[in-house]
């Protein structure tokens, strides 16, 4: 049976295919659906950790006792993972362990654009990379069988055009592939310096039989061409461009494993071609480490170093001729903006309003920093909001009550609990507000620790944000409705005016989440209004201008009655009962 | 040969189901599909856009400047800013009705009321619908992606029973009666 499959979706089916039984992850856009995907088959255990950290050592502990384990992020999760990956490394696995990290060129919703292949390399883990779902299916399943074969955990690498693609994948059934045996094997899995001293050449050695099966195993393929003046070394989405671009008029040595890389068969590719070109999104990995082998290559000199690639792009480095095309006006842009009835609206407008300077978070409250309400001074990565205020404020000492941090309640859950233990052991009066929407937003909806259900929907221990809070050193901790914002602004008002560290909760779900029902839709009186345009200071979508008036669309006003609290002419109404 | 359909629009339109729909149809053809789509960040009310491809052999999920034989835009003013990506020739079927952006609505910008007249001053061809009065009409706004699909389908040689038998078996069941009666009159306005 045959079915259109995004390559995380195709992923998950490797994953059930291979017999896998466990498989932790932190969300992130583009690697989410494989985890959600795979908590469709009961025979696999999933489930969403707090952080990438803990998830990957939670894969490892399942691959310890026996069972074929996954763990899945995004690039930037695997820096947060980037400890256990590096001594995973060390010890190897017991049963099959397959690490998936999804990149994201191009940033369509990641603060960088990191290459994850430098983490292969530097961790000395291999790395496959596929080039649709097909593969994204195939090479899961090969991640397990080269895990096992060669004592490691294996990468498989995509990408958002991967990860968001969707092709035709045959489906498979299941091979059930017994637990391991657990034995107690301390010189492998007690990683203190006696045993990691012994366990370093076993790496070493493993990278070179890894190279071996690079060389020789098909994974890594040359499809020669009748014309032999031109040879491109590409891997993933790029052999799809150039493929596209190109046919089979060139010919091609398509890398499926990205590390360790098949030496002899790039010098045998190259030896056979007049003009060698690597073709890689992002960094030039792949060309560095073919200069390195002293084979002369063009690579960067033609393609860009930054954002994704297309088959236009391939066309022009390549001096195929372009596609003609009308070229538009310029047009008004249309960045992402916060939902209609979002509840982060209402407390970026109150701290806009004020002038507070807000170091945030990763979310979608880094949308308070777009305009209107430009509330924002600061977006890092997870959890830098709690940590980062505490030494702004270590610094700034005379703007400690003009100065808040903002995060969400998964991020808050992720990284921000150090942070928070370290505000208040090393006390800078730094306010954190802790914008509680009860759900992983940004990411498509994930239940987290603190909002009492589980991967699967169930009902599971909810963590109380407040006790926490109170647990890591905080004494004043405080709660708002984010939609009332008289009480926002007083509170906030009061907290930040102490002297000591504080915590207010703004506690509202969020508005897209299926709990969440709509209220009826406001309007606005034209008769009553008076045009001083205050309601479209909250930069909400739903409300614009028309003939120098504003007026609410109501196919997208949900009636939070957020700019209901911003008229002072009762011009807004509707939601009368 | 490949066809290309871009669908644009604003995040929160429905492209994902339109382009669920089209791939459904053209591979249940027999064709090589492949889409793209993109998720996070830029669903939030921003410009989205996805790409459905077919053909004998596809390899690029994505679609690139000068080759979509089609747009189908969810909302004018997209339609105007994804016009590079239309081959010469190409056509845009497109939802006559607006949706401000933010720089518009905080006065940072006019919205260009004109943007489909000037496509069409340059030659392009366009096909225009009020999808959202049609969505109304066939009892949901939620309803314009499929009322749009339904538009678009009339450049395609398919059977109507091949179109609603995907949005059976793309849509939920409490959803498909509304949207194969969108479909219907989007295909016959």
């Amino acid at each position: 049976m045959k079915k259109l499959m995004l390559g995380n979706e195709a992923a998950a089916r490797g994953l059930y295919e291979a017999g896998c039984r466990f498989v932790s992850s932190y969300p992130g856009t583009p690697s989410t659906e494989i985890t959600e995907e795979a908590c469709k088959y009961d025979e696999i255990y999933c489930e969403w950790a707090p952080n990438e950290k803990v998830a990957m050592e939670a894969a490892f502990g399942a691959s310890l006792a026996g069972g074929r384990s996954a763990v899945c992020m995004k690039h930037v999760g695997l820096n947060v993972a980037a400890d256990p990956l590096f001594t995973i490394s060390y010890t190897g696995v017991n049963a099959g362990m397959v690490i998936f990290v999804a990149d994201d060129p191009g940033m369509h919703s990641s603060q960088n654009e990191q290459d994850s292949r430098h983490h292969a390399i530097a961790s000395k883990v291999p790395m496959l990379e596929p080039a649709d779902s097909v593969e994204a299916k195939e090479y899961t399943k090969l991640a397990f069988e080269l895990s096992e074969k060669f004592d490691t955990a294996v990468f498989v690498r995509t990408c958002t055009r991967i990860a968001h693609a969707q092709c035709s994948v045959e489906l498979e059934d299941r091979v059930e592939v017994p637990v391991k045996e657990y034995a107690k094997n301390p010189q492998k899995y007690i990683m203190a310096p006696a045993n990691a001293i012994r366990r370093h050449p076993i790496v070493e050695d493993r990278l070179a039989a890894l190279r071996d099966y690079a060389e020789t195993s098909g994974i890594n393929k040359i499809e020669w061409a009748k014309d032999l003046s031109t040879g491109i070394i590409t891997s993933g989405t790029s052999y799809e461009y150039v493929k596209e671009v190109c046919g089979d008029s060139v010919s091609i040595l398509k890398l499926g494993m990205v590390n360790p890389l098949p030496e002899r068969l790039i010098r045998e590719f190259a030896a056979h071609v007049k003009r060698l070109i690597v073709i890689e999104e992002l960094d030039p990995v792949i060309e560095t480490a073919v200069k390195a082998m002293g084979i002369a290559c063009e690579g960067k000199n033609l393609f860009p170093i930054t954002g994704e690639f297309s088959q236009s792009i391939v066309r022009k480095a390549l001096g195929y001729p372009e596609k003609p095309f009308v070229e538009g006006e310029a047009l008004p842009g249309r960045p992402p903006v916060m939902c209609t009835g979002c509840p982060h609206r209402g407390l970026f407008y109150v701290l806009a309003k004020n002038k507070y300077t807000v170091l945030a978070d990763i979310g979608c409250y880094t949308l308070g920093s777009a305009p209107p309400l430009n509330a924002v001074d600061m977006v890092l990565c997870m959890g830098a909001s709690v940590s980062g205020i505490h030494g702004f404020n270590k610094i700034r000492k005379e703007t400690t009550n003009k100065t808040v941090a903002v995060i969400g309640d998964s991020t808050f859950m992720h990284s921000g609990m150090p942070g928070l233990a370290k505000v208040a052991y090393n006390g800078s009066n730094s306010k954190v507000i802790i914008v509680d929407n009860s759900i992983t937003g940004m990411t498509g909806h994930q239940n987290n620790p603190t909002n009492g259900y589980n991967i699967k929907g169930d009902p599971a221990t909810k963590i109380d944000l407040e006790a926490l809070c109170h647990a890591l050193g905080i004494g004043r901790v405080r709660v708002v409705d984010p939609y009332d914002l008289k009480e926002t602004e007083r509170v906030i008002k009061e907290e930040t005016a102490v002297n000591e560290p504080s915590v207010i909760i703004s506690r509202r779900p969020c508005a897209l989440l299926k709990t969440t029902k709509a209220k009826p839709a406001l309007s606005i009186d034209p008769e009553k209004c008076r045009a001083c345009k205050s309601c479209l200071r909250i930069g909400c979508p739903a409300i614009s201008l028309r003939n120098g008036k504003p007026v609410i669309d109501g196919a997208q006003c949900v009636g939070c009655t957020v700019c209901q609290g911003l008229c002072a002419f009762g011009a807004i109404g509707g939601n009368e009962q | 040969m490949t066809t290309n359909i871009m669908i644009v629009g604003v995040g929160g339109q429905g492209t994902l189901l339109a382009s669920r729909i089209l791939g459904y149809v053209f591979e249940q053809r027999g064709f090589d599909v492949k889409i793209s789509e993109v998720h996070g960040m830029s669903q939030r009310g921003g410009s989205v856009v996805t790409y459905v491809r077919f053909g004998e052999k596809v390899y690029s999920p994505i679609v690139s400047e000068g080759e979509a034989d089609y747009i189908l835009a969810f909302e004018k003013l997209e339609a105007g800013r994804y016009v590079r990506f239309l081959k010469e020739g190409g056509q845009i079927v497109t939802n006559t009705g607006r949706i401000d952006p933010m720089p518009v609505i905080t006065g940072a910008a006019e919205y260009p009321e004109d943007v489909l007249d000037k496509l069409a001053a340059k030659g392009v061809k366009i096909d225009g619908i009020d999808a959202m009065a049609v969505a109304k009409e066939a009892g949901s706004e939620k309803a314009v992606n499929t009322v749009l699909l339904g538009r678009l389908s009339k450049y395609f040689e398919i059977p109507e029973t091949e179109w609603t038998g995907a949005i059976d078996a793309v849509v939920k069941e409490k959803f498909r009666e509304m949207n194969k009666k969108a479909f219907r009159m989007g295909r016959e306005a």
